[in-house]
């Protein structure tokens, strides 16, 4: 299954928890899900838990533009990891419990200072990994970033912009080299 | 392909299938000499390598776990991870960037130029520079390396272009687009490079030299090669006479067998030559095989590392394009005025999205962090690749407490900085800050040291028995038909990426395994 068919598909008959949103419209990511509602389900976690599990990551990583829909699969993957570990699982549990019912809702400079207190916790640390780990690996992140993502299908980007920036001057032939072809 | 009987004691067993073992199965094979070359990993191609970055690295790297320990900032922020090999068909020649610059002379002769400098194990190099030399050139023109032999250099990215304008601005004289193994145009049976940014991925046009699609595919062509792959070599014999005379290896259907051998070759990178030598220990080789000298493991060097973004004004897109076609070799030269022995090279680098904050970025999180990275399209990356001076208890040992899937021990990297390391680390720092300055950086991140991909020293050649653990030759002081083909060989790391040196040396120790051979004396 795909990200993007993560976002739309609902299977009511395992999930414990889900994670819902709007892709605002007009914006790019918009294009690459279809419709404008999204949501993520759980297998493990709750509704509750998914949204202070996003806020905490969105608070790691705030990239203000970037959607709810690119922050809600890294909280999908780790839905998925603590299904596996129950060690995890209650890692997580007990963070969520620790920043209590108030942290999602609360204003960015107070939930800054939470985390900052728990910064030495494994709970931090997963949640720290775990975003890094996922956050900039979706179709929604590459069109955030203008990554490119795979090339080679598209010939490269030999006739593509590899030297087409103009800021700077062209360099001496005798310190690089011919444009092929 | 052939298919060698367990029980030939003639044949000739490589174990790992790299720079190192791939070349050196190639030329012993067309010489009519009978190989076995057992590689841990699996066979890849231009046709399976993946641009998923996440993907390209399950498919390619060695998983096996490592423990660490010591005060190296690799071990600080990646502690499961502080080198990054490959196991592969290809070994690292799979992942590597294509970068094939030269030792320098004074780095053969480190202890020579340096003198003796206290808490570091520096020796010489037991080769002259210019018999290397001689070596570098016919690996040049195996290898079709840019800017040698008449081949012109790789184009200019637009990464490069930042660094070239930085590096004229701050005064730099040495810039151009780096001695590449990398095809310009199709070239020896490769492809082209189509500045596709996939390089570390595996190349998916053959443009990037590996023994993959070069040394191995010819070797089997000879008729004398049997490549057994996800084959894990676990064990060298020897006999009463101190001579080896098979590989245990677990075989790709999980069944342990027994390949007797001649002659043994180790080219499994610098963390599994010494543990598997030292997992080889026996009552007449208490402290692991060819280990008389307790060398075997110690003088572990890496390269002085380290990224350096710089995000501007306007666009760079700096992942079009080969990930590290860039060089500036102005600081190469061994100057101590600077404050710090040996040299180091500035290398274009550019990080794909998803690898950037896991391997690229300083540890932060929150605003500071993200908005660096919104810049993305607008960040330009050198990378610093400097000489790491040899300290005897910087080493690879193995970890009793941990074992591996095979229920071995693992390998434990132990590294501790020397002040050399952070003095060239910071005068670094701030000479590529200078650069991206200078031509009107917005803003500049240096990162801590990522995991080590150039790994050497481990099972050093030295001309003093004492001092390592292999001759100029590469063959081991203590057994005679037992060879280090690999950059484990290497006396001092220098600052040069080590692929070419590893391919150059393993052109020279065929010559040699093969008129031992012939002359009955190996």
């Amino acid at each position: 299954m795909t990200q993007t068919d993560s976002l739309k598909r609902r299977d009511f008959l395992k999930t414990t928890g889900v994670l819902t949103g709007l892709l605002v419209a007009g914006s790019p990511l918009a294009l690459l899900a279809p419709g404008r509602a999204w949501a993520v389900d759980f297998k493990t976690l709750t509704s509750a838990e998914g949204t202070t599990l996003l806020a905490v990551s969105r608070t790691l990583f705030p990239h203000d533009k970037l959607e709810d829909a690119a922050y809600a699969l890294v909280i999908q993957s780790l839905d998925a990891d603590i299904g596996k570990d129950p060690a995890a699982a209650k890692l997580i549990r007990d963070g969520v419990a620790q920043l209590g019912p108030n942290f999602a809702a609360a204003p960015e400079s107070e939930r800054i200072a939470a985390l900052k207190a728990i910064e030495q916790s494994g709970f931090f640390q997963t949640m720290r990994v775990k975003t890094l780990s996922v956050l900039y690996t979706s179709p929604l992140a590459y069109a955030y970033f203008g990554y490119e993502g795979e090339a080679f299908s598209k010939g490269g980007y030999l006739v593509r912009g590899f030297n087409n920036l103009r800021w700077l001057p062209e360099v001496p032939l005798a310190d690089s080299g011919p444009v092929p072809g | 392909m052939a298919k060698i009987d367990l029980n030939d004691e003639h044949a000739i067993v490589i174990i790992g299938s790299g720079a190192g073992g791939g070349t050196l199965a190639h030329e012993l094979t067309r010489r009519g000499i009978k190989v076995v070359l057992l590689e841990a990993g699996a066979r890849q191609s231009a046709q399976t390598f993946s641009q998923n970055p996440g993907e390209a690295f399950g498919q390619l790297t060695w998983l096996e776990p490592r423990t660490s320990s010591g005060d190296w900032g690799a071990v600080r922020d990646f502690p499961t991870l502080p080198v990054w090999i490959a196991k592969s068909v290809g070994g690292t020649t799979t992942h590597w960037t294509g970068a094939t610059p030269r030792l320098q002379r004074t780095e053969l002769a480190s202890r020579t130029t340096y003198g003796s400098i206290p808490g570091t194990s520096i020796i010489d190099w037991p080769i002259a520079y210019d018999e290397l030399l001689n070596y570098y050139k016919l690996a040049e023109r195996r290898m079709c390396v840019t800017r040698r032999n008449g081949i012109p250099g790789l184009p200019a990215s637009n990464n490069f272009k930042v660094m070239y304008a930085g590096a004229k601005k701050i005064g730099y004289k040495r810039v151009h687009t780096a001695y590449m193994a990398i095809n310009t145009l199709p070239r020896d049976g490769r492809g082209m490079c189509i500045q596709q940014g996939f390089c570390a991925q595996g190349c998916k046009t053959e443009a990037k030299w590996s023994t993959l699609y070069t040394e191995i595919p010819r070797a089997e062509a000879t008729g004398n090669l049997d490549l057994r792959t996800q084959a894990r070599a676990m064990r060298i014999e020897h006999g009463a006479d101190r001579r080896v005379t098979a590989v245990i290896y677990r075989a790709s259907d999980g069944k342990e067998q027994r390949q007797k051998a001649h002659a043994v070759c180790v080219a499994g990178n610098a963390i599994e030559t010494p543990r598997l030598l030292l997992l080889s220990d026996s009552a007449q080789f208490p402290h692991g095989l060819a280990n008389s000298s307790d060398q075997v493991g110690r003088n572990y060097v890496h390269h002085i590392t380290g990224f350096i973004w710089g995000t501007f004004k306007d666009p760079v897109y700096f992942w079009r394009g080969t990930t590290l076609a860039g060089l500036i070799e102005d600081e190469l030269p061994h100057n101590p005025k600077r404050g710090f022995a040996g040299g180091y090279h500035f290398e274009l680098i550019a990080l794909d999205l998803p690898s950037l904050p896991l391997a690229g970025l300083p540890y932060g999180w929150g605003r500071e962090y993200t908005s660096f990275l919104d810049d993305y399209r607008n960040m330009a990356g050198l990378f610093i690749n400097g000489e790491d001076l040899a300290r005897a208890d910087n080493r690879i040992t193995l970890n009793d407490k941990v074992k591996d899937s095979f229920g071995l021990p693992v390998a434990h990297v132990h590294v501790d900085e020397h002040e050399n390391d952070k003095a060239m680390r910071k005068h670094a720092q701030l000479q590529g800050t200078k650069l991206y300055e200078s031509i009107g950086a917005k803003r500049v991140v240096l990162s801590g040291t990522p995991p080590a991909t150039h790994n050497m020293g481990t099972a050093r050649m030295s001309r003093d028995p004492r001092d390592g653990v292999a001759n100029a030759w590469g063959q081991t002081h203590d057994i005679p038909n037992l060879f280090i083909s690999d950059g484990s060989a290497f006396s001092s790391s220098g600052s040069a990426n080590p692929t070419l040196t590893i391919v150059a040396l393993a052109l020279r120790q065929a010559g040699f395994i093969a008129r031992g051979l012939k002359a009955g004396t190996i």
